[in-house]
């Protein structure tokens, strides 16, 4: 599977067209490679799960119950919940206070998938 | 059995690292949590990863002060526990703590809260749009990763933080399509008033605030007194919708706003607590009645930091010290003459510290509109209330915030209404023809940080970890 | 201020006080309801909303029954379903002894002449709940019952009480109760009612009430825990009970998963504070749990208590005041009383209106209480910290 370049300073575009909310201001030094829903995303070591979603194209990190509309990261510091993901199995985890670390696994928070048992 | 610590400070940020360090100096064993992975808060996130990097000059003096406040917290003998959520604490000081799926509780001889600030909640139709974010998250982008918004981006809003993050953004190499002060005229008049008493204590401070806003004028387009800000796209932020100040609707694509109308204190652990609180007219928020020492309505419990009224870095350090002197003083490892003693210079240093806050507090008020949004306007982010919603309910009589609560799950959700709180009091005060400070706040009911049932099990099951 | 002319003062704004208020104001009687706080405050606003006959005392069954069937019809009676579902509820045994006791219940309400509770095999009872652990070996169901939502319940009585006349005082709180001819006069915040029959359903305080009205019935308070998740996938359809152990389990239309019964928090009856116990709730997360491994990495979002009156016998006070003419109690639930809501009303317009009723009340006769000693409230260990 091929590694999602956050090569980091540069903008790509997805298939639809569209590009990240965010991008880093210089190439980092050293990186590590998280999954975030299977695909493998290079990240800065020490950073905050929050930080690489929002490099992704589409940014978001989880769907609302009700309606299912998209959220991202909004407030960074723990106090909104709009930032929450499945990390290495444990559900509902603010991503913006969570630091990455290499081969962690990331889910995007979606009512409809089952509960893992 | 659990452990007893003689202080358990809560928050590793400016207030609870300078508490820290004071209250070893006098002899108390003292155990620190925060839920970030180092110490530092908001204001100096990440500072030991980043204190030494080219983007702490960037960042600018305030932030790299953190990093002999940090060293010297390190060396202090505090024992430090990072990603450590309070999740509840009883009124007898037995606090209940949780770690990567562990959960324990410890007893502390006194309990300081330095929870810090929240960004004031600024509701407004589409504000829930991936691309629209809060100014301090952008910051935290900006201090924790390097990162900025990869499009010109948009900032909305008043206060300190909105314009030093636009400097910090531009000396970053991010670009700006516009600034939105969203002001309402006069204000500058208003807050004349304390000018001679800001000059007086915090000359810096007013002088380097006027220049970030005449530099910001130079470089990027400054719409005043905008308001009506709406957000709009389909599955993100595709433009955003104003008025400017003479009325007119402005149309712009955007791809990330920023919003931001200044700070208000945490006040979850305070109410879960049962401490008593006081509206603070000037900063349009509730606070926690303290004494000199930072002591609450219940025994042994002290706020410090942003948590004690929006006061900033410097003043947070100075009251961590000052509660942490009271702490050592109630403990009886001062006496009260030597705790009066040292307290002296820290009280006259935190006059200073505080003096430039009712200019500021004047200079910049959050605007009306986030208090009593429009209807579309989602107010609940949790569970999708909109504020319409919370209107109908008020026009059909319902007065209390317990009531909406229960009428639409507003508050329900994850968040426990740190949110949504402060516009649902906002929109009942003006529906019931009342003040925001008459609306009693909703009751905070524990856990007050996240926890999963399998934490809960595990409660003192085993040794707590050390 | 002068006094207020009403038929009936129905004291306290719970789920039974409404009940009472609607039938009395739909029988064409003019109905006051004073309340402390608010509308559902304590035990009505914080507790599972069973609809459950499962396990119930047998002298509650033939109300029980009766109450089904309008549970079955809320819409009818209140115009809203009051998000009942008849999802059924089990009362499960982890173990091969703890199933005797399931046949020794079963037996006993067949001698009574009840046949709703039948006993199902550890395939039937994961055919019911297939996330179950399997160490489960059979249950008792009943497979009628089921869950409602508390606050879509009290909203329901709001608006069906106002849309039949009754005048609500929230923010209430009653003073004092005296004899005025052959009335009686309830002093509240809200001012003066003058009538012939009151209502006490002030339910932990309705001890406190009667009293103020010469009237003495013995009754302790408990403090029920409940907690509530995040929502998650749908996990279970039934209501889950345990014979061993302490546990109500279930899972409502939003998701969310509902856990209490019966770990008590602690309760001050004089401030009206009630405290979580996490001690105790930490033995009812090991038993979710155990029971359910899926809900070990759920985020709990809210743990709450309300406060309830409790008797010694674990039944209601439904009846007529011995000592305090025109007074009629209904209170004293004692943990299971969200099921009966809907024909303790009316009850109480008999008992006010024609004097008598048809319905076999007689275990609920305030006088069986009188003379017992009050057993403790939970509030040992609740430390008034508070300075004023």
């Amino acid at each position: 599977m091929p590694v999602t370049h956050l090569n980091m300073t540069q903008i790509e575009r997805d298939e639809a067209g569209e590009s990240p909310l965010f991008r880093l201001v210089e190439s980092p030094e050293n990186s590590v490679t998280i999954r975030v829903d299977g695909v493998p995303v290079l990240a800065q070591p020490g950073e905050t799960v929050a930080a690489v979603l929002l490099r992704l194209s589409p940014a978001w990190s989880r769907r609302t119950h009700g309606s299912g509309e998209r959220r991202a990261p909004y407030c960074m510091m723990g106090v909104c919940f709009d930032c929450l993901v499945s990390i290495d199995g444990t559900g509902s985890t603010r991503s913006c206070l969570a630091r990455v670390c290499d081969g962690m696994q990331v889910e995007r928070q979606d009512i409809s998938q089952g509960l893992r048992t | 059995m659990s452990r007893r610590v003689d202080l358990l400070i809560v928050g590793a940020g400016p207030a609870g690292l300078a508490a820290a360090i004071t209250a070893r100096a006098c002899g108390l064993d003292v155990v620190v949590v925060d839920e970030q992975a180092g110490p530092g808060g908001q204001i100096w996130r990440d500072i030991e990863q980043v204190g030494a990097t080219p983007r702490a000059r960037l960042l600018g003096q305030a932030y790299g002060e953190g990093r002999g406040v940090v060293r010297a917290f390190r060396e202090s003998g505090a024992e430090f526990l990072p990603e450590t959520r309070m999740w509840n604490v009883d009124e007898d000081l037995r606090a209940y703590l949780a770690h990567r799926g562990r959960a324990w509780s410890i007893e502390a001889g006194a309990l300081l809260l330095a929870t810090g600030a929240q960004e004031r909640p600024v509701p407004f139709p589409g504000s829930t749009l991936p691309g629209v974010m809060t100014v301090g998250a952008g910051q935290i982008l900006l201090k924790s990763s390097g990162q900025v918004p990869a499009d010109p981006a948009w900032i909305a809003g008043t206060g300190p933080l909105a314009l030093l993050y636009a400097i910090q953004l531009l000396a970053a190499g991010g670009r700006i399509a516009g600034f939105l002060d969203t002001r309402p005229t006069g204000q500058t008049l208003a807050a004349g008033r304390h000018a001679a008493r800001a000059l007086l204590t915090g000359p810096r401070d007013i002088a380097k605030g006027a220049a970030w806003m005449a530099q910001l004028r130079r470089r990027v387009p400054v719409f005043g007194h905008a308001h009506g800000i709406v957000a709009e796209g389909g599955h993100t932020l595709e433009r955003i919708r104003f008025r400017d100040k003479r009325g007119a609707e402005v149309t712009r694509a955007a791809k990330v706003l920023l919003v931001h109308e200044g700070v208000i204190p945490a006040l979850h652990a305070t109410q879960a607590l049962g401490c008593r609180h006081e509206w603070d007219a000037a900063q349009q928020c509730f606070r926690p009645v303290l004494d000199d020492w930072g002591t609450t309505s219940v025994a042994g419990v002290h706020v410090a930091g942003d948590g004690a009224g929006i006061a900033g870095a410097r003043a947070a350090g100075l009251r961590g010290e000052l509660a942490a002197l009271g702490v050592a003083m109630r403990l009886g490892r001062i006496g009260a003459e030597a705790a009066e003693q040292r307290a002296a210079p820290v009280r006259a240093a935190l006059r200073r510290a505080i003096g430039v806050r009712p200019f500021l507090d004047a200079l910049y008020p959050p605007r009306v509109e986030i208090s009593d949004p429009p209807d579309a306007a989602i107010v609940c982010r949790c569970e999708e209330v909109r504020a319409g919603r919370v209107r109908a309910l008020a026009a059909g009589g319902l007065t209390d915030p317990n009531q909406v609560k229960t009428a639409t799950r507003a508050g329900m959700g994850p968040c426990h209404g740190r949110q949504c709180s402060a516009p649902i009091a906002g929109i009942l005060a003006r529906m019931g023809g009342s003040e925001v400070r008459d609306i009693a706040p909703g009751r905070v009911r524990p856990p007050i940080r996240p926890l999963t049932l399998a934490e809960l099990a595990s409660l003192d099951a085993t040794e707590a970890p050390r | 201020m002068t006094a207020i002319v009403r038929d009936a003062v129905v004291i306290g704004g719970g789920l039974h006080g409404l009940s009472a208020a609607l039938f009395l104001a739909r029988a064409g009687q003019r109905v006051t309801v004073v309340e402390r706080a608010y509308l559902g405050r304590h035990a009505s606003g914080a507790n599972a909303a069973g609809v459950r006959t499962l396990n119930r005392a047998i002298e509650e069954l033939p109300l029980a029954f009766e109450a089904m069937e309008m549970w079955r019809d809320m819409n009818a009676h209140v115009g809203d379903d009051c998000g009942f579902h008849a999802c059924g509820q089990v009362r499960v045994a982890e173990s091969v002894d703890e199933v005797a006791s399931l046949e020794a219940r079963q037996a006993q309400s067949r001698a009574a002449g009840f046949t709703h509770e039948e006993i199902i095999d550890a395939a039937e009872l994961r055919r019911l709940v297939p996330a179950i652990a399997p160490h489960c070996v059979a249950a008792l169901v009943t497979r009628d019952d089921g869950a409602a939502d508390p606050h879509r319940t009290i909203d329901a009585y709001r608006r069906s009480i106002l849309a039949a006349g009754v005048a609500l005082h929230e923010g209430a709180g009653v003073t004092k109760v005296v004899r005025q001819g052959q009335d009686w006069a309830v002093h509240c915040d809200a001012g003066t009612f003058v009538a012939p029959c009151v209502v006490n359903a002030a339910g932990a305080w309705a001890g406190q009430v009667a009293a103020m009205v010469g009237c003495h019935i013995p009754i302790s308070c408990r403090a029920s825990m409940m907690m509530v998740t995040e929502r998650v996938p749908p996990l279970l359809e039934p209501v889950v009970g345990l014979v061993g152990r302490p546990l109500s389990f279930k899972q409502t239309d939003k998701g969310t998963l509902i856990i209490g019964g019966g770990q008590q928090g602690r309760a001050d009856i004089e401030t009206g504070r009630s405290i979580v116990d996490f001690a105790g709730l930490a033995k009812t997360a090991r038993t979710v749990t155990e029971l359910f491994a899926a809900t070990a990495g759920v985020g709990i979002t809210r743990c709450w208590t309300g406060i309830e009156a409790q008797t010694k016998d674990r039944l209601p006070v439904i009846g007529t005041s011995p000592d305090a003419p025109g007074m009629i109690h209904l209170f004293g639930f004692s943990g299971h009383g969200f099921q009966l809501v809907p024909v303790t009303g009316a009850i109480v317009a008999d008992l006010a209106i024609r004097g008598t009723t048809q319905r076999n009340i007689a275990a609920f006769a305030p006088q069986r209480l009188q003379g017992e000693a009050i057993e403790a409230c939970p509030q040992d260990g609740l430390r008034h910290a508070i300075k004023e």
